[in-house]
């Protein structure tokens, strides 16, 4: 600066400081203390359940377009949409199984900032 | 035939594109990493184009056609599967399988169970999977050189395994990807375009796919029989038959009566425009029989083949090293999930064309239903329904898709071997990733030649089979169980490979035949799926409770660095040795 008034000092601060506490939560699960071992074990926990729930989803709906086809074979014969329904039951699976795993996506990542937040967060 | 030209010129400018790109990516290719998971740094888009070329075989782009095109509706349920695995691995399998560091399936087995001796079972079992993946790649090849250009069908092999060799030795990964990516958007237009087309044409003029008879042929044909084959006629009206029909000499005669009928090899059948079809014996004759779920694919017991064929592709796609080996690529588990997601959308997207191409088969060349090459039903489909030059651009369009198909899923699967051998049996050096390269890309060019021809989508499922009851128990269960040990996984992998892998060699070598002890023998072994799976995850669970002292003492350790986020500080990425 070779002219005019030296702009003014400031302190750039990229994230807060937090408590000693967060460090102690970080090291609990990196170094698998008691407290570390449980929350890992949760974190698998939740993640397996909400897995085990959309796959239990998926199986239902395909197990019940078998039951369909198998009860009512008369749905061969439906046209909607210019197909027949058991075709257009089996097209639709697609659109079905995007659905369920973008929910699973956004669900798990949740689950994961959960996690973060509980293991980094103030005292 | 006269698109021949054309059609070459399609086949060469495909695989010199494919050569080129991968030169081009061979600049980025120094390290051992580079080789065997593109150093980690391909992000989802990159990578879920490259999973989606590399996953769409030849089984997808020819045998998903020609199984619908034969069987009907129950055959949907082959791109259903296909697509639904993503969603197995992506509920499962991505974004733990990422976070564990591994960069091969062997090397996750010995992460988790801290056994070198469950990785060298694993690295086996690896192979096996590759090797079974790989012969119907190089069969389509084969088929599809024939069909096009009345080649030899052992130039195929030689051709496709020379490409892919050579692309694989020079670049490794980091090249692959960039082919693979480039791959998926071929295959896509090379199908959706004739589809869009044949589309197009049954809605100005429509035929009746669904109706009580037969389907016809719109103008005299006549059909050559390579083998012996049993057929279904309905209607012998118009149908002359020379050579040998039911092992007495014919020349020239009508077929008696309706019925089956056998036709012997170098048999000639000519058609009268407007006759009807017959078909393979076993499947669907007439329309309505073909358009109505739950007929099965050929042999009893339909349900029970629906439900195996359910249960091997939903769960085979986790276990298929080819596939997982991409997932390594990704920078963290989060971009691991949304690699998955985003295959599954490019799939559902690619699989809507063949299934159409597959019904319009049906009607515009019904002639494939006869002699059981219904895989080269898109390759015929849009020359004989369209006609003239642009007939013959459609077909030489699809000829380049097809010969994408067979390059791009045997590159990853030669990538595949080639990472598993030279890291396990070799030093893992570049040099040995080479050399193993070579040799994987040359065992099963003598395979494809011998095994008897399956529809290229069953062979192919019956390697889904395998790697269900191999690599995904051994997966999920070392992702989610703390309980697994290295030897309860040996026995699983044991067990799960010798029953799959002997139900599939006895099917590709022919079968059993279907009237012993009421069919079920025969069904089991041409979809061992739904037996072999439950039989793997019972072994392993039993096993690793007997044993469970021996569990690795750090698996509370190794847990958290597979589930926790990379954020936490927890991640530690294994290098090969070399």
């Amino acid at each position: 600066m070779t002219s005019g008034e030296r702009p003014q000092r400031v302190q750039v601060v990229l994230a807060h400081r937090r408590g000693a506490r967060m460090v102690r939560t970080r090291v609990e699960v990196q170094e698998q203390t008691l407290v570390g071992d449980a929350l890992v074990r949760g974190l698998v926990r939740a993640q397996l359940g909400l897995a085990l729930r959309l796959a239990a989803v998926v199986v239902c709906t395909v197990g019940a377009i078998l039951l369909l086809n198998r009860v009512f074979p008369e749905l061969a014969a439906v046209t909607v949409l210019g197909m027949r329904l058991n075709w257009l039951l089996s097209l639709l699976l697609y659109p079905f199984l995007y659905g369920v795993g973008r929910l699973y996506v956004r669900l798990a990542e949740q689950a994961e900032r959960d996690f973060v937040g509980v293991v980094d967060s103030e005292p | 035939m006269t698109g021949a030209p054309l059609t070459a010129a399609a086949l060469l400018a495909a695989a010199v594109a494919t050569v080129a790109i991968g030169a081009y990516g061979v600049r980025f290719s120094r390290t051992t990493s580079d080789f065997l998971v593109a150093s980690r740094s391909v992000g989802p888009k990159w990578n879920a184009a490259a999973i989606s070329g590399e996953y769409l075989s030849a089984a997808s782009f020819l045998g998903v056609a020609g199984l619908i095109a034969k069987y009907g509706a129950d055959a949907l349920w082959y791109p259903v599967g296909f697509t639904a695995g993503y969603l197995g691995l992506l509920l499962f399998v991505a974004a733990p399988l990422r976070r564990s560091g591994a960069y091969t399936v062997p090397d996750f087995a010995e992460f988790r169970l801290g056994s070198a001796r469950l990785r060298k079972v694993a690295m086996l079992v690896v192979v096996v999977i590759c090797v079974f993946y790989l012969v119907p790649q190089y069969q389509g090849a084969g088929l599809a050189l024939k069909t096009l250009l009345g080649v030899p069908v052992w130039i195929g092999p030689l051709v496709v395994g020379g490409i892919v060799i050579a692309n694989v030795v020079a670049g490794g990964m980091r090249s692959i990807t960039f082919v693979q990516a480039f791959q998926y958007w071929l295959k896509l237009t090379a199908i959706a375009i004739p589809a869009l087309a044949l589309l197009g044409l049954f809605f100005t003029d429509r035929g009746e796919l669904g109706g009580p008879m037969p389907p016809t042929v719109q103008q005299r044909t006549t059909v050559a029989i390579e083998t012996d084959v049993v057929v279904q006629v309905a209607e012998p009206a118009g149908i002359s038959v020379t050579g040998t029909l039911d092992g007495s000499h014919v020349d020239a005669q009508p077929i008696p009566s309706p019925g089956e009928h056998t036709l012997g090899a170098g048999t000639t059948l000519t058609l009268v425009a407007g006759a009807a079809t017959p078909v393979v014996a076993g499947t669907p004759a007439t329309g309505k029989e073909w358009i109505a779920s739950g007929g099965g694919l050929g042999g009893s017991h339909p349900l029970y083949q629906v439900l195996s064929i359910i249960v091997a592709t939903f769960l085979g796609t986790m276990g298929l090293p080819h596939v997982l080996v991409r997932f390594y690529t990704n920078p963290d588990g989060r971009a691991a999930r949304r690699t998955a997601l985003a295959v599954i959308a490019l799939l559902s997207l690619f699989y809507l064309f063949p299934t159409v191409l597959g019904a319009f088969a049906r009607l515009s060349v019904p002639q494939l239903l006869i002699t059981g090459t219904a895989d080269a039903a898109v390759l015929l489909a849009p020359g004989a329904a369209i006609g003239g030059a642009a007939g013959q651009l459609l077909a030489a369009l699809v000829a380049a898709g097809a010969i994408a198909a067979f390059l791009a899923t045997s590159s990853g699967l030669l990538v595949s071997i080639a990472g598993a051998l030279s890291t396990d049996v070799l030093r893992g050096r570049v040099r040995d990733f080479r050399v193993a390269a070579v040799v994987g890309g040359l065992i099963p060019i003598p395979l494809s030649l011998v095994v008897s021809g399956l529809e290229l989508s069953r062979s192919v499922g019956l390697a889904f089979a395998v790697a269900a009851s191999t690599l995904c128990p051994l997966l999920v269960l070392g992702i989610w169980w703390r309980g697994l040990t290295a030897l309860g996984a040996a026995c699983g992998l044991v067990v799960g490979g010798l029953t799959s892998g002997i139900a599939v060699t006895v099917a590709v070598a022919g079968g059993i035949d279907d009237h012993v002890l009421g069919g079920w023998p025969a069904v089991m072994v041409g979809h061992p799926a739904a037996v072999c799976v439950p039989l793997t995850f019972a072994t392993m669970i039993l096993v690793s409770r007997l044993t469970r002292a021996a569990a690795p003492p750090d698996v509370a350790q190794i847990f958290a660095r597979m589930h926790v986020p990379e954020r936490i500080g927890m991640g530690i990425e294994r290098v090969p040795r070399g």
